[in-house]
């Protein structure tokens, strides 16, 4: 047991901070808008906040250090998940601009593993630069958790296939250039049979995208509608028919693990610090019992979850599969996520309400945005009965419920 | 990085858990709660054999001098076989206790015959009407002569008819913390037998003009607080291994058994509901690990623990109970048998919560360190 990083661990976080603190302005963490467990690239307010991002990013893209784990080959540096855990931990303690992480954490990656050298060739580049940003077509209206239950139709045409169907909850799909598409090319197959995967591109004709408003008031995800669209046969990735089998095997954990821990230390600090320094009837906050109480625990769970993102990284690293750690840590953070923002809201009283940041709004109206921001972080990227449903049947290998609509798979 | 145990380590748990399965099966516990006699010696001396009471003691004071971590190692082993003996209170309370003490004397003489299974410690803190905590000691060290006169109650003290030693907090009649280790055959102590849940042989002992000769004192003043602060810290956490090895058999024990138990035509854990019992028990086992890792490791290295001590045991006070229980609502009715497992590692954490400072008394700590 060795819970503390090897001297070119340090010396990496160290660069990373030194390159956050000299790139960003000093301000920066309370200009960025962001509740731990956030799925959505937030929002940058201002013109120039925007114009800082987008440099910001550039610089990211010249280090390499958005492709960071990635061969060396494809634009990569290889480093290990350890270092790309530091990485992801010191990006979001200090809420910097990120490209959404799909394409780089999902789709490159599934790219590099079961993608032809031409494909390879054709989008790897762009994606590590963040040219391309992504979406991942999984979810429709009547297949959620079970994703197997898509309906999506992708038949082939000479040497296009043609997409008819709808998807749904689709992030970022109206910012992106490419969707990461399952979808059933043979319908008379089996529910887990049948399936493949193809890079879409967005431009072609007969996709339809509709942004969504969120709780917040905001338009992340999307619906989106396929009228005959054409996709050249060369965009199949992996082999036909075998899409969920693919996605089985990806080693989806790479992504689940890099959870932006350090947002949660943030965050944190932030509700501490004004524990510790506000008033309510007159009193401090932060020594009031059941404050008190309530921010030890939540200072517990923090340290808790940091400790599961370096064991996961560890086993990564040392040729392990983490599949029940990975799916322990999205069930423990973004519980904890959610259970951060009802403390935080328990712990402003009536201003609490406040939605705008005025000289009355405590935090910058961060904590009411969190609020209903989290009730996401339990439900996207599988919910956390699905997660709870993998501890125990892959973890603890308890059996599948065999019955009527629940055939075994 | 690395939160996995190293080779030897992994060596040593397999090691006690094979020793502890063999001669310290959960019946030993059941067969020793009602007897005349405190605990088997039989299973103390093969301990003994093994090097066990020497694990931190230093080679000077011919010990095994190993870390920390060893020994959260062989406690939550013991967590696990709820070990009907003194261990804990000889060597993780006494032997840490003398260990950091500057009574070089005193090391010399006791350290030694602990570390070979001769001698066994318990400790008194608590009294009548107080709870975990320094703050309120009544019980007074008067100076006589060459030595100390005490006098006063204390509640809760384990296994106290059949150690050698009483390590007794006390104060001075200047108000300072005092840390004695008394002989307990001592002429003035009266033992009363506590029935508790843990069958830990608890006791009440009171100290009527208890005479302790100057040399048995570990330390005073400023000294003693930071001694049995240090003592609060590494015991506290290995609490945590204490109870961790109670919360790990309960899961173990219902993983098992849900896919062993039929109802309605199939295993009962292919029930969702069951799945999903299952499931926090694997978190919350998870999440206590971690933290107490946590805190081993930064005491193991000397490094200052106080926060990430008081964390793991403010959380596993609460999260072993809620795993334990979660055992009991899965076994369902067999669990409230007597010859049914589950009772005893309910039992061993509900002692182990109360023991060292209760949740409240850590979360305040913790409160403290983060500045509120």
């Amino acid at each position: 047991m060795e819970i503390c990083f090897t001297e070119k661990e340090q010396a990496f976080y160290d660069e990373v901070d030194e390159f956050l603190r000299t790139e960003l302005p000093a301000d920066w963490p309370s200009r960025s808008v962001i509740w731990p467990g956030d799925y959505a690239p937030s929002g940058y307010g201002t013109e120039e906040n925007y114009e800082i991002a987008f440099q910001f990013i550039a610089k990211l893209v010249d280090k390499k250090w958005l492709t960071i784990s990635w061969p060396e080959e494809y634009s990569g540096k290889q480093y290990t998940h350890m270092e790309q855990s530091i990485f992801d931990e010191r990006m979001t303690y200090y809420r910097a601009p990120m490209v959404d992480s799909l394409g780089v954490g999902i789709v490159g990656p599934m790219l590099l593993r079961i993608g032809t050298p031409e494909q390879q060739a054709e989008w790897i580049p762009r994606i590590a630069t963040a040219e391309i940003r992504c979406w991942l077509a999984y979810s429709e209206p009547n297949a959620g958790s079970d994703l197997a239950a898509i309906e999506t139709t992708a038949i082939k045409d000479g040497d296009e296939y043609v997409i008819n169907g709808q998807k749904v909850w689709s992030s970022g799909a109206h910012i992106s250039q490419f969707g990461w598409l399952i979808a059933r090319t043979d319908p008379s197959a089996g529910k887990h049979q049948g399936v493949s995967l193809f890079m879409l591109d967005n431009n072609l004709p007969g996709i339809t995208i509709r942004p969504i408003e969120n709780i917040i008031g905001e338009s992340h995800f999307n619906e989106v509608f396929f009228d005959n669209v054409r996709i050249p046969a060369r965009n199949l990735i992996g082999e036909e028919n075998k899409g969920f089998y693919h996605l089985m095997s990806a080693l989806d954990f790479e992504r689940v693990a890099l959870v932006g821990i350090g947002g949660f230390r943030r965050m944190y600090e932030e509700l501490l610090e004004y524990a510790r320094t506000t008033k309510l009837d007159g009193k401090i906050l932060g020594k009031q019992p059941d404050v008190r109480h309530k921010l030890v625990d939540i200072g517990t769970r923090v340290e808790i979850a940091y400790q599961y993102v370096w064991q996961i990284a560890a086993m990564i690293d040392q040729g392990l599969n983490p599949t029940v750690e990975s799916s322990v840590l999205k069930v423990v953070s973004t519980e904890l996520a959610r259970d951060m923002s009802e403390v935080g809201m328990d712990i402003l009283g009536p201003y609490s309400q406040l939605t705008k940041p005025s000289d009355r709004t405590p935090l910058r109206a961060l904590v009411s945005r969190g609020y209903l921001n989290a009730i996401s972080a339990t439900i996207g990227a599988g919910t956390s009965e699905i997660q709870r449903n993998i501890i125990a049947q892959r973890g603890l290998g308890m059996p599948r419920y065999k019955g009527k609509g629940g055939q075994k798979s | 990085m690395n939160l996995e145990l190293n080779k030897e380590q992994k060596l040593l748990r397999q090691a006690a858990k094979d020793f502890l399965k063999k001669e310290c099966p959960r019946d030993l516990i059941r067969e020793w709660r009602y007897a005349e006699g405190d605990y088997p010696e039989k299973i103390w001396k093969k301990m003994a054999k093994l090097g066990w009471m020497g694990v931190t003691i230093p080679e000077a004071y011919e010990g095994m001098e190993g870390d920390f971590i060893d020994l959260t190692i062989l406690i939550e082993a013991m967590g696990e076989a709820c070990l009907p003996a003194p261990f804990f209170s000889t060597v993780v309370v006494g032997g840490t206790a003398l260990t950091i003490c500057d009574n070089e004397k005193l090391k010399a003489k006791v350290l030694p015959q602990i570390a070979a299974g001769k001698k066994t410690v318990t400790f008194a803190l608590i009294e009548p009407g107080n709870g975990y905590g320094y703050s309120n000691i009544q019980t007074i060290a008067t100076k006589q002569g060459d030595g100390y006169v005490l006098e006063g109650t204390k509640l809760f003290v384990e296994y106290a008819r059949s150690v050698d030693y009483i390590l007794t907090v006390a104060r001075s009649e200047s108000d300072g913390l005092m840390l004695f280790l008394v002989d307990a055959d001592s002429g003035g102590i009266e033992m009363t037998y506590q029935e508790t849940l843990d069958y830990a042989k608890q006791c009440e002992v009171s100290l009527s003009g208890v005479q302790v000769p100057v040399g048995n004192l570990l330390a005073e003043g400023t000294a003693a607080e930071k001694l049995l602060s240090s003592l609060e810290e590494q015991a506290g956490v290995a609490k945590c291994a204490e109870m961790l090895g109670g919360m790990q058999a309960a899961f173990d024990m219902s993983v098992a058994y849900s896919k062993e138990r039929v109802q309605f035509e199939r295993p009962i854990g292919s029930f969702q509901s069951i799945q999903h019992h299952c499931a926090n028990m694997a978190i919350e086992v998870g999440n206590c690990r971690n933290i107490t890792n946590l805190a081993t490791w930064k005491i193991s290295q000397g490094l200052p623990a106080t926060k990430e001590a008081s964390m793991a045991k403010s959380y596993a006070n609460v999260a072993s109970n809620k795993v334990v229980k979660l055992g009991h609502q899965i076994h369902a009715a067999i669990s409230f048998c007597d010859e049914h497992d589950m009772h005893l590692l309910l039992r061993k954490c509900h002692a182990a919560a109360v023991s060292f400072g209760d949740t409240t008394y850590h979360t305040e700590k913790v409160a403290v360190e983060l500045g509120l």
